[in-house]
């Protein structure tokens, strides 16, 4: 990496006055010309390569020398930069067993403009979907689902979310403030106008009184600020909590986040098995926001190939984690749990949510994929998946083998 | 840098200041973001990216931080309609047409070469330099991050005699090398404080940052840490004056073999040697030592001592850390306005004064005449 630009080798080129000089930089006793003011020098793209030799995450399984030269020096019609999107990973290293994705979109825009990058991280995060040459499929009507009350002995709670973001304002990352306050206002104004069951309040971060916040904690609905290094080295975090707030509805089962990691997260949620409700929620309050930010000349960001785009490529498609808080006690302590949950394209988690360790026994257990399959079909395998779980766990009670229910 | 910023408002976008307590804050009225939020430097750096640390950490109402930070020289002339206000806040009421002076004369220095072992643990000088035409932590790019690595380790390695040494990068450093580094105070770490990590300046770490020091670990430089060279001069004992001597020539050494290369510290008459950091401007020296005054600590009127003599107290452990077994780091509380033999002199003479305040609590006598005639500095 071996370069060497002297600055008395530029003076000649780079004569540019100071803006707006002040009068003391003329003063002292010294009557040296002032120095060119300082400015972005044209170091290659092999002086601002990253160090990536320690890392573990996809960004840098993608990013050779040859990408980032070709990508460094665009600009998406926001004015978003590829090292802005990459600097999460360049920040994380990653572990090699657990595997992030190391890259933000800082826009809509991000996606096409660095595709070179973002699209083999998404081949390679979401099983081999090709954005060049795949379409993805978008399926909110919950009359498909079948079956999906699930047996309450074990299913304690049953939730589904995703994503949405305002086409034409920049992510979490990179959105200004009056952006975010704008997208705060287009959902505000939008859930005022939902039907009957989903009326509801909306809470501001900012200010929200501390009996409404330990309400919100006890309810779980409360996000806090970011601390995970993943999301502050993104840029997530600033000016919180401006802009940043929870709606739920008097029933406390549909609940939109705002400007958290996402324009908007939405979430549908109760107690118990009944998936099939939570789902009908669910595709309704989506469908329901749709309706009206179109009525006010807004849409969310969608295409053919990416589907529903959000922050993370790891949300992309649906953005859809559909889930239930689920007792297998016995089954998560068989050598072939995670094998099972692997052929079931499902996930397990701690009942903290992501990056937390299961208690008692107690796991959440969610879809494994997002791009490449539909809504109904995602909730389709969880349902089915935890039934069959269920199923072996009380094989597993009556000391029953489980053999011939393992997927093959 | 986001380029729909001219589609809202003024008022749109200017940040929610209402419980904030920095200095930032009470510069930053509507009016002087209206009139900076479209103003960017030569090199890019935004208002927003100057005040993002300040929007951030709203401050406590007992401890007044800064709240921006500069991305490159230009900042301080581009955004003077904040960082002017901000400095005079912060440093006494410095204004925008007064002028700093520098004094890095060792020779100007009266006595502080045998201050009292018993009381006076270790003496150390530090201060900031920037290479002008390189933009600054809070927003440098890794090309030139690298750059300063680079311009930084050639002047040190023409460093000779009693200051000969070597450079260690962050980046691949055996542990137990570390572990040494530890044990000799030298190291410095991925900053966890959020006032920096908000200001960026921890991007893309550890590459490019690094440790240089002489054989005889009493000259140290920080490399790429919150401003692209930090420069300590230390030892154990109080001979502070050939601390000072010894930093006034390393300092200007490497100056001097940084101009053979092209390049030179950022320096003007008005605000001094400029770093990336209001708090720091003029001298950016921070000269002190690490005294054992537990009788003088527990004083009532210590403060009030340590404000006369322009002196202010931190814990062992540096910046916002407790003091351990009536030890306290005692530094200079200026920065600007005063040379840098000056701050020195101040360091000596109010150290002295300490010491003899703790000697006479130690034989029970009182100190309230000389406290009485203690002058304010």
């Amino acid at each position: 990496m071996a370069f060497n630009f002297s600055l008395t080798k530029l003076l000649p080129i780079a004569a540019v006055a100071a803006a707006g000089g002040a009068a003391y930089y003329k003063l002292g006793s010294n009557a040296e010309a002032r120095l060119p003011p300082t400015r972005k020098l044209p170091f290659p793209p092999s002086a601002d390569f990253p160090d990536l030799s320690k890392h573990h995450n996809i960004m840098k399984n993608h990013l050779t020398p040859g990408v980032y030269a070709q990508l460094r020096d665009r600009v998406t019609p926001n004015g978003i930069t590829l090292d802005q999107c990459i600097q999460t990973g360049v920040d994380n290293p990653g572990h090699p067993f657990i595997k992030i994705v190391g890259l933000v979109a800082g826009d809509e825009e991000s996606y096409e403009t660095f595709k070179e990058l973002f699209f083999p991280v998404i081949k390679e995060r979401h099983n081999g979907y090709d954005p060049e040459t795949m379409v993805h499929p978008i399926d909110l009507d919950s009359s498909k689902l079948t079956g999906g009350k699930l047996d309450e002995k074990y299913v304690l709670s049953s939730r589904v979310r995703t994503g949405r973001a305002i086409r034409g304002i920049p992510h979490p990352p990179m959105c200004s403030r009056a952006e975010r306050r704008e997208v705060e206002r287009v959902v505000t104004d939008a859930l005022q106008g939902l039907p009957k069951d989903l009326e509801g309040k909306y809470y501001s971060l900012k200010t929200m009184t501390d009996k409404e916040q330990d309400q919100l904690i006890d309810d779980h609905f409360l996000f806090d600020k970011p601390v995970s290094p993943l999301l502050t080295s993104a840029g997530m975090a600033r000016d919180w909590p401006d802009g940043r707030g929870i709606f739920h509805n008097d029933k406390k089962n549909f609940l939109v986040w705002i400007n958290e990691e996402d324009h908007s997260r939405i979430i549908s949620m109760e107690k118990g098995g009944n998936m099939k409700s939570v789902f009908d929620r669910f595709c309704r309050g989506i469908n329901e926001v749709e309706k009206l930010i179109h009525e006010k000349g807004w849409e969310f960001q969608k295409s053919d190939n990416l589907g529903y785009i959000l922050t993370c490529p790891s949300n992309i498609g649906n953005g859809l984690r559909c889930g239930v808080h689920v007792k297998l006690p016995k089954l998560s302590q068989e050598p072939r749990f995670n094998e099972i949950l692997e052929k079931l394209r499902l996930q397990k988690r701690g009942t903290g949510g992501v990056d937390t360790a299961a208690v008692g026994g107690t796991f959440d257990i969610s879809n494994l994929d997002r791009l490449g399959k539909s809504e109904v079909q995602l909730v389709q395998e969880v349902v089915d998946g935890v039934s069959l779980m269920v199923d072996m766990e009380k094989k597993l009670e009556k000391r029953q083998s489980i053999q011939h229910l393992i997927p093959k | 840098m986001n380029k729909n910023c001219a589609n809202f408002k003024d008022d749109e976008e200017y940040p929610d200041l209402s419980t904030h307590n920095n200095h930032m804050a009470h510069a930053l009225t509507l009016p002087v973001f209206a009139k900076l939020r479209s103003k960017v430097t030569p090199s890019g750096f935004t208002l927003d990216q100057a005040i993002q640390t300040g929007v951030d950490n709203p401050g406590h109402p007992f401890i007044m931080t800064v709240g921006c930070v500069a991305g490159d020289e230009e900042s301080y002339e581009v955004f003077a309609d904040l960082f002017d206000p901000v400095i005079e806040a912060r440093h006494n009421g410095y204004k925008k047409t007064d002028m700093h002076k520098t004094d890095i004369d060792p020779t100007h220095l009266k006595g502080g070469t045998n201050m009292d072992p018993k009381y006076v643990l270790s003496s150390r000088v530090r201060t900031g330099r920037s290479i002008r035409g390189l933009c600054l932590p809070p927003h440098c790019s890794r090309a030139e991050r690298r750059k300063v690595e680079q311009i930084s380790c050639e002047a040190l390695a023409k460093l000779d005699g009693d200051l000969k040494g070597k450079y260690y990068p962050l980046k691949g450093m055996s542990e137990e090398h570390q572990d040494q580094l530890i044990n000799d105070h030298f190291l410095f770490d991925k900053p966890v404080s959020p006032l920096l990590l908000a200001s960026n300046m921890a991007r893309d770490w550890p590459d490019a940052r690094g440790i240089w020091h002489n054989d005889k670990k009493n000259f140290l430089v920080w490399v790429n840490e919150e401003d692209h060279l930090r420069v300590i001069s230390m030892e154990k004992g109080g001979n502070i004056n050939e601390v000072f001597k010894r930093w006034c020539t390393g300092l200007q050494l490497v100056e001097k073999y940084m101009k053979e290369s092209g390049y030179e510290y950022m320096w003007n008459p008005h605000l001094g040697y400029v770093l990336t950091c209001p708090s720091n401007l003029g001298t950016g020296v921070r000269a002190g030592v690490h005294l054992k005054i537990p009788l003088m600590s527990k004083c009532p009127q210590f403060d009030e001592v340590l404000g006369k003599l322009r002196l202010q107290k931190r814990g062992t452990g540096g910046v916002d850390t407790a003091s351990e077994g009536g030890t306290f780091d005692i530094s200079n509380a200026d920065r600007i306005g005063f040379s840098e033999v000056e701050l020195v002199q101040m360091v000596i003479d109010g150290v002295e004064f300490l010491i003899e305040c703790e000697k006479k609590l130690e034989k029970g006598e009182s100190l309230e005449s000389d406290i009485k005639a203690l002058k304010q500095k």
